[in-house]
């Protein structure tokens, strides 16, 4: 990966004829290369003319647009865009060509010989999920509304482009396809590392795909541009505040993960220690509960003052039941979530092999909070303190 | 029950006579729809995103179908002189109306979002209206082209009057000699076989139509 952008928009204008105020006014925005760049903003905001001046679908009025370095502003604008993927929300494919013929729509324009493209139409249709030989020859108006997505970006994929352009690409899908839609692409972008831009009004949407999140006011002014984490951390105005929403906090518990918490020393006591030796240690660690974990370190039970004080017996048939336990790289949202349904308050934490390693608890929690605030708002400060 | 025998008595004895007739009248209908059809695509494709242009042209064509078919014949003989050549400008300038406009409309109703893809992946606007477009429209176009030959199957019974041939003969010959015998016959020959052929031809054109009809478009 170099340090030249993939994508430099350099102060990039459109202004529609016949319109005074500009769609998009001065837009100035670097994609690096390998990132997914999510445009959210409003409806209106002008994010999907931005996305149509990448590929020069929209000519802009003004400003440069750079590919890698090469100023592509003046470049013909079919060839450009056959070096670019596009996908839309409405995906278009073309309902007369069989999907084997969508896919190979690129390559044939670009000259490939046969039996190249066949090769690579069956590679793509593979790369998505799909069988080759079971839907290579199938016609578009056969396939479900998810599968008609996927052929979408194989075809975008067809002569392996390094930029791809996504306009809301999994907009008019229900929430379960997308949810699936959306994972299986963030893992075949693990392995392509493409440079892709993606539209979106869903912020939602937006922290979840995002690398970096381009927040777009009117006229396609950025408001703020940094990556989720950050975001929902120190929203830098009221208008990214408001459009994130409530609930940003607990969507930035999305990012943490366990593993890089300080686990708490809690008290513990294994199957078959005395009861007594069980109140010492709930004495010293001035907690309500005791862990009661099994011969392999495994937690079993959560023990109050009174289940030990009950003597001698079976202590795994006594208080309350270990809930769901987590494992360190699970996120903080998902251990917040099991916190909440345990009487305890307190989330244990267990390694593959469901050995105890640490419990979570709520104090942890408000200090990863806290702790992303202040390191936001360091990162701010310091950029503020550069430009001025 | 009589005039069946006897109608079907003059088909027998005149068969081959019917048959050339029948032959010569697809004949005429079959180059003016093949001439109509490549001239009113590409001209409505010339036209589809000009609106004024478009807006004439339809008109026009609208117009050619007003003109009463025996004068629109007529108009024709002191340029190209009589027999089939009046009649097949005649029937040309009447067969455009049916595809001009499905064409028009054909290339407007294809998905936006269809051709917004194919403009994204780095078509051409030649390549769009080639390899998109005009496939995609092409089963509205087959059915214009379809009218016009059935619309151009009964009208071609006129070219007689301007000397041209067809099964119009039978109907010329029997009115004019309303009263003989085998007159009545004459003219339901000529109405039946018209009829016939219109309905072949109709088939024809389904069978075309389908052939060259993408799969995936089929419903």
């Amino acid at each position: 990966m170099s340090d030249q952008p993939m994508i430099h928009l350099d102060r990039v204008t459109k202004v529609y004829p016949g319109s005074s105020t500009p769609a998009v006014e001065e837009l100035t925005m670097d994609v690096a290369e390998g990132e997914i760049l999510v445009l959210v903003g409003p409806s209106g905001c002008g994010k999907s003319t931005t996305l149509r001046l990448i590929n020069r679908m929209i000519e802009p009025s003004g400003g440069q647009i750079y590919f890698d370095g090469e100023d592509v502003t003046g470049v013909n604008a079919d060839e450009l865009r056959r070096r670019v993927g596009y996908v839309i929300q409405q995906i278009g494919l073309f309902p007369h060509q069989t999907i084997g013929e969508n896919i190979a729509t690129v390559p044939k324009m670009l000259g490939w010989d046969k039996s190249r493209i066949t090769e690579r139409v069956d590679e793509l249709l593979e790369t998505v999920g799909l069988d080759p030989s079971q839907y290579r020859d199938r016609y578009p108006k056969e396939l479900s509304g998810g599968q008609a997505q996927r052929v979408g970006v194989a075809r975008a994929l067809g002569a392996d482009p390094r930029v791809m352009l996504m306009d809301e690409p999994f907009g008019a899908i229900d929430p379960i396809t997308r949810d699936r839609l959306q994972n299986e692409f963030l893992r075949l972008q693990e392995e392509l590392k493409k440079t892709i831009v993606f539209v979106t009004h869903d912020i939602d949407e937006a922290i979840k795909m995002g690398d970096r999140i381009a927040i777009l006011g009117d006229r396609s002014v950025i408001r703020q541009i940094d990556t989720p984490e950050r975001i929902l951390a120190y929203p830098v105005d009221d208008f990214v505040d408001d459009f994130i929403g409530s609930g940003s906090t607990l969507k930035g518990l999305n990012f943490e993960r366990v593993r890089d918490l300080n686990l708490t020393p809690y008290p513990t006591m294994r199957l078959g220690d005395s009861p007594d030796s069980g109140l010492r240690t709930l004495a010293e660690g001035r907690r309500e509960w005791i862990l009661l974990l099994d011969q392999q370190g495994k937690p079993l039970r959560w023990l109050r003052h009174t289940d030990l004080e009950r003597g001698a017996g079976d202590l795994s048939k006594r208080g309350q039941h270990i809930g769901n336990q987590v494992e360190p790289n699970a996120t903080l949202h998902d251990t917040l979530e099991e916190m909440l349904r345990t009487s305890s308050g307190t989330c244990p934490v267990v390694d593959d092999n469901g050995q105890y390693r640490g419990v979570v608890e709520i104090n942890d929690l408000t200090e990863v909070i806290r702790r992303l605030r202040s390191e936001a708002k360091e990162h701010y400060d310091a950029m503020d303190a550069v430009s001025s | 029950m009589d005039g069946l025998i006897s109608w079907f008595n003059y088909v027998v004895d005149n068969w081959d006579r019917i048959f050339e007739a029948a032959l010569q009248h697809a004949r005429i209908v079959l180059i003016v729809v093949l001439t109509a059809t490549v001239f009113a695509v590409v001209l409505g494709i010339l036209v589809e995103r000009r609106p004024t242009a478009r807006a004439a042209v339809l008109s026009i064509a609208g117009i050619f179908l007003t003109i009463p078919s025996l004068a629109l014949f007529a108009l024709f003989i002191p340029i190209v002189g009589i027999g089939n050549p009046p009649a097949i400008i005649a029937l040309f300038m009447y067969s455009l109306l049916p595809i001009l406009r499905n064409t028009v409309t054909g290339l407007d109703e294809v998905n936006p979002a269809v051709v917004e893809s194919a403009r994204g992946m780095g078509m051409t606007q030649r390549q769009q209206l080639l390899r998109i477009r005009l496939p995609l429209a092409w089963p509205l176009i087959m059915a214009g082209v379809r009218v016009s030959s059935l619309l151009v199957v009964g009208i071609a019974a006129i070219a007689v009057l301007v000397g041209g041939d067809g099964l119009g003969t039978f109907l010329q010959t029997g009115l004019t000699r309303i009263g003989f015998p085998g007159s009545v016959e004459s003219v339901w020959v000529g109405t039946v076989f018209i009829v016939a052929l219109g309905l072949v031809l109709d088939l024809a054109f389904a069978g075309i139509q389908r052939l060259t009809t993408s799969r995936g478009l089929r419903i």
